[in-house]
């Protein structure tokens, strides 16, 4: 059986290399062995998608992208369809558990330098990453055709009519309509279901092929390239991804399934923030909902957009801001200049403004699902400024910043 | 870490995106979906009073029927009113057209009104008609100001009218604040009979909400154990790997 095997595969890898990508990015592809809990968010990103992708096709089978028909539809999977509920409940909590995932693979990236030379091309692919993932929630969001799944499309895509001269006729061009309607739900569910699943499964092969290139990281911001055994050229801080990483992985990827399931199963509204209380109501352009709030993934971005006073009546300079909240992230390799990559062995100034830069990050967000008033308008634009503030800072930090000396090898 | 924490805080505070009822305090309704004779009564209650204007276009009759531990002529004789088949889901016969002209808004399909209104505010909605000459049915509602439904059930409460208490506005001017209700006539029921049928009504409008709710619950705690199981699997598995790890 095994000699059959053996010869299937070498059968295979005369013809496809296979073998050889298991080798260079599995069972010989070598990772620092210090990795710590922030690791685990990269596989568990992984896992998500293939949750969403999965559960995804299975709501296609069900799911009508009809104006007239598409709430129906929503609820005859969580009726009709066996186990209907089960695969919605999974897609729903998937996309906010995706963005949770993101978010502290970010930081992890943060914390520990991650996006510096020479990683900087998996950083920006990462970016790009992000910024897909926020136009698949956005026009995914929009299907279940409720109340907010209306109205926030309705929000949002008025934002490019801020442009100023192409505005109206560019979000005349995205909608296809005067207003949201059927002939927008069509083309959002074709964003939806492949145009930006493809971008984003492409983006996410590049983003492991670039990091497979240089190797990864670690909590101590050391090149374990520099040390290699004289005989082997295996770094000598290094493990094979598989086993070790895989079983550590399965670890991680159980806990993950267990919050997870939590959600699924006990709590998938997770009190309105996973699923909005509004969008239980069918989509009436006649009725405009007395609160307009985008999901909490956005909400530190529409947070911003609202801090912004208009100029001449226009909201183009919130627009602005918000959109130089995400490009602000591409230039963070380039933006940041300490020679250190670990936050283990950087000054407490980069600390404390990366903690401030975390709670900035949860107020905004908060503050972006609330209805505006003075005092929390006011907190919202101090807080859009250091959120600027933190990544200029970045460039001036290392300037007199006392760091710790790195070491030469990975520490336990 | 810490950003986990926050996350989960924040996602734990409960209904912060609930629609508002206008200010007015919303009772707790505590409801038990595992109460079956509860959500029986609160059938009865929906398919007799509701379900002539209001449709729940999303439940089949013989769906709800299995759910509740009726048989299908149980629910033929006792709740379905009309020829429809067992099968068939809660439509009904008024028009939205015909709903507009009649309540100045069509009745809304209340298939998921107890995921978007929340099981409280149904609760303390229907408890909280107020006779009012202003409004065409006589009656005005504490929670929905001005609502086009008029008050159903007033065969069964009785109707009450609303007690006011002036306030002083934050400009200074005086404003008429609603406290609570008086008694005016008496209903079929008392007030707490009354306010345990409408526990039932909204029991059963939140099993409507989602018929799935128990069984979702059940497999939980199946798929939970088997994560528990299958993470000493894979704890001690990655414990082996890793002994050669230093």
């Amino acid at each position: 059986m095994s000699n059959m095997m053996t010869q299937v595969l070498g059968w295979v890898d005369d013809r496809f290399p296979l073998s050889k990508m298991w080798k260079e990015h599995l069972s010989e592809y070598y990772a620092p062995k210090n990795f710590n809990f922030w690791y685990f968010f990269g596989s568990l990103a992984i896992l998500v998608l293939a949750i969403q992708i999965v559960t995804g096709i299975f709501l296609t089978m069900n799911y009508k992208p009809d104006g007239a028909l598409a709430f129906a539809s929503v609820e005859y999977i969580m009726r009709d369809v066996d186990y209907g509920w089960l695969i919605r409940y999974m897609h729903s909590t998937g996309a906010s558990a995706f963005f949770l995932v993101v978010y502290l693979h970010m930081f992890r990236g943060l914390m520990y330098g991650s996006y510096k030379k020479p990683r900087e091309l998996i950083w920006i692919f990462g970016c790009l990453i992000y910024l897909a993932l926020m136009a698949e929630a956005f026009f995914g969001y929009l299907l279940p055709w409720g109340q907010m799944s209306y109205w926030g499309a309705q929000v949002i895509v008025n934002l490019f009519s801020a442009v100023p001269f192409i505005g109206e006729d560019l979000s005349l061009w995205i909608r296809g309509d005067y207003v949201v309607s059927d002939a927008t739900l069509n083309r959002f569910f074709a964003f939806h279901v492949i145009a930006v699943p493809l971008v984003l499964v492409g983006l996410v092969v590049a983003h492991i092929l670039a990091l497979h290139e240089v190797g990864s990281n670690n909590p101590d911001g050391v090149e374990i390239k520099k040390n290699k055994d004289p005989v082997t050229h295996i770094p000598l801080d290094g493990i094979p991804f598989h086993p070790y990483y895989t079983v550590k992985d399965i670890v991680g990827v159980v806990v993950f399934l267990m919050f997870f399931s939590a959600v699924v199963f006990f709590a998938p509204e997770m009190g309105g923030f996973f699923l909005e209380h509004p969008n239980f109501e069918p989509a009436n352009p006649m009725m405009t909902p007395a609160h307009i709030a985008p999901v909490w993934y956005f909400t530190p971005f529409y947070a911003m957009l609202r801090a912004v006073p208009s100029i001449a009546g226009s909201a183009f300079p919130g627009v602005v801001v918000m959109g130089a909240a995400v490009v602000i992230l591409f230039f963070l390799p380039w933006l940041d200049r300490s020679p250190v990559k670990s936050i283990r062995y950087r000054g407490l100034c980069f600390k404390a403004l990366l903690m401030l830069f975390v709670a900035d990050f949860i107020m905004l967000g908060f503050l972006g699902m609330k209805p505006t008033t003075d005092l929390y308008k006011f907190l919202a634009q101090i807080g859009t400024i250091y959120y600027f503030v933190f990544f200029l800072a970045l460039a001036f930090i290392p300037k007199f910043e006392k760091t710790k000396p790195v070491p030469e090898r990975v520490t336990q | 870490m810490r950003k986990l924490i926050v996350a989960f805080v924040f996602a734990a505070l409960p209904g912060l995106s609930l629609a508002a009822g206008g200010g007015f305090h919303l009772d707790k309704a505590n409801v038990d979906l595992s109460d079956t004779a509860s959500l029986q009564r609160g059938a009865q209650l929906f398919t007799n009073y509701c379900l002539s204007c209001h449709s729940a276009q999303y439940m089949r009759y013989n769906r709800m029927g299995r759910d509740l531990g009726l048989t299908d002529e149980q629910v033929q004789q006792n709740l379905m009113f009309t020829t429809e088949k067992i099968g068939d889901t809660m439509k009904v016969a008024m028009s939205a057209a015909d709903g507009k002209a009649w309540f100045g808004a069509p009745p809304p399909d209340l298939s998921v009104i107890a995921r978007a209104r929340g099981a409280d505010y149904l609760y303390t909605y229907m408890r909280s008609f107020y006779t009012d000459e202003k409004r065409p049915f006589g009656v005005n509602n504490a929670v929905f100001a001005d609502v086009g439904m008029p008050h159903v059930l007033w065969e069964l409460q009785g109707m009450q009218k609303a007690v006011f208490k002036t306030e002083k506005a934050s400009d200074g001017s005086d404003t008429q604040v609603l406290t609570g209700f008086e008694q005016v006539s008496p209903g079929a029921m008392s007030a707490a009979e009354y306010d345990e049928a409408m526990r039932d009504l909204v029991n059963f409008m939140v099993y409507m909400g989602e018929p799935a709710q128990l069984q979702r619950q059940r497999m939980g705690w199946w798929v939970l154990g088997f994560l528990a199981v299958f993470f000493v699997v894979a704890y001690l598995l990655k414990k082996e790997y890793w002994r050669d790890v230093h």
